[in-house]
């Protein structure tokens, strides 16, 4: 690497990534002309990570992306054998390890999971934003319910765009592939994936039964935080959707209770025009409860689940972390008990202290950045719901009152008309 | 200070007697001199429990109204007098009610408020003994007085103004005015006609009529529906509080987000509390609305009772008939429908000369009495027509009045659980911006 800034939450320790080339950073002058979001020029795309310790918020929006990725128009796909979904994945980028400058693919769910999974395997200790879940049992939706499709198209969008603004996993070999080769189908086959999943689980199993020798005081403090943060995230999501289901059964009682003025101002002669007012009243505000409950189900609900799964994640971090460690703990105890041939199990051990520390320094970068990312998206979400709580309420209030000013103004009428006669 | 209002009210009497004797029924309406209110203040200030053995000898507890009254004109002269007052309970309001109903047939009684809670949404007691409802029922059995006391024809009832100054004693009164008799005899007239007909039924009393199972049914819905939203409101603005307790937890293991979350917690449980105030309100309006669902009961039974005269008014018409005929038979031999008499006497042969003349001598009393009768009660109806009509007009009014301004102060309450929702949701924003 030759002078590259890097972003200086990231440790110095880059991992050992056998498929990876080097990064390359640009820095070029020219700036965003008419500061466009999503350039599609590739002359007009700026990259600078600025080395600003202080304000990693301000570091995160800073950097102006040279990757973007959108996914849309999802289709059906139907053959002989199975029916699916798939997804169109666009990506523009001013990267050199990209041949072109614009690619567009078409990815089902299963390609999603194949590059979560590569990339688990080689980042094992940096977090990667959550796959939407492949089924979502509670509410027996229909997996091609439109629905349904449209929040998964949603969360798989964002899950590429958490990937793009990570300094080391945009970097990722399989990530290119991903993004850029027609067809998956023959990566999916080969690599070393299944294998390396099947011994994971089989070191976790053995390495379970004897339990890390020693635990960094600061793992065991974020293995804490996690098991509370991942208890907590249940808990306000749990809240979250009961509140949904409320306003819902809510908004479906309006819809009845409006009727009933209507009703009645059908037998009524003086009386008929202010029950209808109030009978649209109530039917205007049981419109825009509709319209609070979707906002709140596209924004809260799907950031809420997001966390839930991040709390996952967070876990099988955590384990593999741990993995790492006893796997060298246990090489490191063989070394010792060894009295002849040590040379081979010493460089074995050595090398197996590195990974640990590499692992290690990996997570604590990641750690950093993602907390700074989780507290933004969740402070966001609660925000905008707020916000749109807050409208709701002065849409509903403007109702009533213009309905009170045209009581009010009649009964002044009325008054005035009887005074004159 | 009670004989001088009862001297005063004496003669008050004695002037709007005679005012109601000389002008129209429709001055009377407009003289609000007469009205009781004008007179007296009149306000049921507290509610008591009590408890004491019943008919049947059982334990029982009550709940007591305490009935205050102040002369007018000592009010207005800037004089202070400590109020009049007594005690009473529901089931002497309801004798009022029933005393004044059967009294005056053809007016449309002010309602009680209800016996039992009806229209309960979950939270709220159905207790007849809760301190809410006794409260709300405290102000419905003023609203009641003061509707009567205000009323062009009730507020002159004497045993209104017993019931508001005659502690002991005033059940007695009442049951001598024999009026339990009138009711008797109504049931068992509409027992008899359960099914009947009027030949010729007074279009607009029918009308009526039929608006008031309109009323009845509109009012019914729209209450139960409200019921149902009042729950589900309920339920939203409860399940909010649930975030204050796990923000609460979730800001224990976060640095930065964590005072910001615990802030924005209490704001959610001051929206949970909120709910309560904001529902105990609208209950007002369900009361205003449960008085018109009353109302229309007693405009249906206004109806009704017209209808009863009618039918007496034709059913003693039709005897009247029927007895003019058997006279003509008798008088000139000839059986004009068929008859049993007719059949006998074809059969047998007629009676003696002297029978028959003791027959149509007994019929032409049975005539003129029948013709008498049949005067009565065409003047009765007519009459009733009238002043029910009369008192209907005035009853629409009121209740469009009333109703305006119930949906006015619904509006507004509306408003005001809106703006709360603002402020709470504002200051959650806040807190959350410093998260």
């Amino acid at each position: 690497m030759s002078g590259a800034k890097v972003p200086a939450d990231i440790s110095g320790h880059m991992l050992d990534l056998d498929e990876e080339e080097d990064l390359e950073v640009f820095s070029k002058n020219t700036s965003l002309a008419e500061g466009n979001p999503m350039p599609n020029s590739p002359d007009s795309m700026v990259n600078q990570f600025r080395l600003d310790e202080e304000n990693e918020e301000e570091q995160q929006g800073a950097i102006n992306k040279d990757i973007f990725v959108t996914v849309d128009n999802p289709e059906s796909h139907i053959s002989a054998i199975e029916t699916f979904i798939t997804y169109r994945v666009v990506t523009r980028t001013t990267r050199s390890e990209f041949d072109s400058s614009e690619y567009e693919v078409r990815r089902r769910y299963q390609d999603f999971l194949w590059l979560k999974s590569r990339l688990e395997e080689n980042y094992p200790t940096l977090i990667v934003h959550p796959l939407p879940e492949k089924f979502v049992m509670k509410s027996m939706v229909e997996r091609f319910n439109d629905d349904f499709i449209e929040t998964r198209r949603k969360a798989l969008h964002r899950f590429l765009n958490r990937i793009t603004e990570h300094p080391i996993l945009s970097c990722s070999h399989h990530f290119k592939v991903f993004l850029t080769d027609e067809e998956l189908a023959p990566h999916r086959k080969l690599g070393p994936g299944f294998l390396s999943r099947m011994s994971e689980t089989m070191r976790a199993m053995a390495n379970s039964v004897r339990g890390l020798r020693s635990k960094l005081e600061e793992f065991a403090i974020m293995q804490e935080y996690v098991d509370d943060f991942s208890n907590n995230m249940c808990s306000v999501d749990k809240v979250t959707h009961r509140i949904t289901k409320e306003h819902r059964e809510y908004m479906d009682e309006l819809k009845q209770y409006g009727p009933t003025y209507f009703q009645w101002a059908e037998s009524e002669e003086l009386l008929a025009e202010p029950l209808k007012g109030v009978g649209s009243c109530v039917e205007k505000c049981s419109k825009e409860t509709e319209e609070q409950i979707q906002y709140l189900s596209e924004v809260l609900v799907p950031t809420l689940h997001e966390y839930v799964l991040c709390a996952d994640t967070l876990k099988a971090v955590m384990r593999r972390r741990d993995n790492i460690q006893a796997e060298f703990e246990a090489k490191n105890e063989a070394l010792a008990s060894k009295t002849t041939d040590k040379e081979m199990l010493q460089e074995e051990v050595d090398d197996l202290a590195d990974r640990v520390e590499q692992a290690n320094n990996a997570l604590r970068g990641d750690w950093s950045r993602w907390r700074t990312s989780m507290r933004a998206d969740l402070k966001s979400a609660f925000i905008s719901t707020a916000a749109k709580n807050v409208d709701y309420y002065e849409k509903c209030l403007a109702v009533w009152e213009s309905f009170l000013l045209s009581q009010r103004g009649e009964s002044m009428e009325q008054r005035n008309g009887a005074d004159a006669s | 200070m009670a004989e001088d209002v009862k001297g005063e009210s004496v003669a008050s009497n004695d002037e709007s007697d005679r005012a109601a004797s000389d002008e129209s029924l429709s001055n009377t309406m407009l003289t609000e001199g007469s009205c009781l209110l004008r007179r007296m203040e009149i306000c049921v200030a507290e509610a008591e429990k009590r408890s004491g053995k019943n008919a049947v000898s059982m334990q029982e507890t009550y709940t007591v109204y305490l009935v205050e009254t102040r002369p007018m004109d000592a009010i207005a002269e800037g004089r202070n007098p400590p109020p009049d007052s007594l005690w009473r309970r529901y089931s002497e309001f309801e004798l009022l009610r029933n005393y004044l109903i059967v009294t005056y047939p053809y007016i449309v009684v002010p309602p009680l408020p209800e016996k039992r809670a009806e229209f309960v949404w979950h939270k709220l007691s159905a207790d007849n003994m809760d301190p809410d409802f006794v409260e709300r029922r405290r102000i419905g059995l003023e609203n009641f007085l003061l509707r009567v006391a205000s009323h062009p024809v009730l507020s002159n009832n004497e045993m209104l103004y017993h019931f508001l100054t005659k502690e002991h004693g005033w059940k007695e009164m009442v049951y001598e005015t024999g009026f339990q008799t009138k009711v008797q005899a109504d049931s068992r007239l509409r027992a008899l006609s359960a099914t009947f007909r009027v030949r010729s039924p007074h279009k607009r009393l029918v009308e009526m009529k039929h608006y008031s199972d309109g009323l009845q049914s509109h009012t019914s819905q729209l209450l139960r529906a409200r019921t149902r939203v009042a729950d589900r409101l309920y339920a939203v603005y409860k399940v909010h509080g649930n975030y204050g307790r796990v923000f609460s937890e979730w800001s224990a293991i976060e640095k930065e987000m964590g005072d910001g979350l615990q802030s924005a917690g209490h704001h959610m449980d001051a929206y949970a509390a909120s709910v309560d105030d904001i529902l105990e309100e609208e209950e007002h309006y369900a009361d205003q609305l449960k008085e018109y669902l009353s109302y229309a009961e007693a405009l249906r039974a206004v109806c009704r009772k017209h209808e009863l005269s009618q039918f007496e008014l034709e059913m003693a018409s039709q005897d009247l008939i029927s007895k003019k005929q058997q006279r003509e038979e008798l008088a000139t031999g000839i059986v004009r429908t068929f008859s049993l008499k007719g059949m006998t006497n074809k059969l047998f042969g007629q009676e003696a000369p002297e029978q028959r003349e003791a027959k149509l001598n007994l019929l032409e009393e049975l005539i003129a009495e029948g013709e008498e009768t049949v005067k009565e009660k065409t003047a009765e109806c007519d009459e009733h027509a009238e002043k029910a009509w009369a008192d209907i007009v005035r009853f629409k009014d009121q209740k469009d009045k009333d109703l305006k301004e119930a949906f006015i102060n619904y509006a507004l309450m509306q408003i005001s659980m809106c703006k709360k929702g603002i402020q709470v949701w504002s200051n959650a924003k806040e807190c959350f911006l410093k998260m």
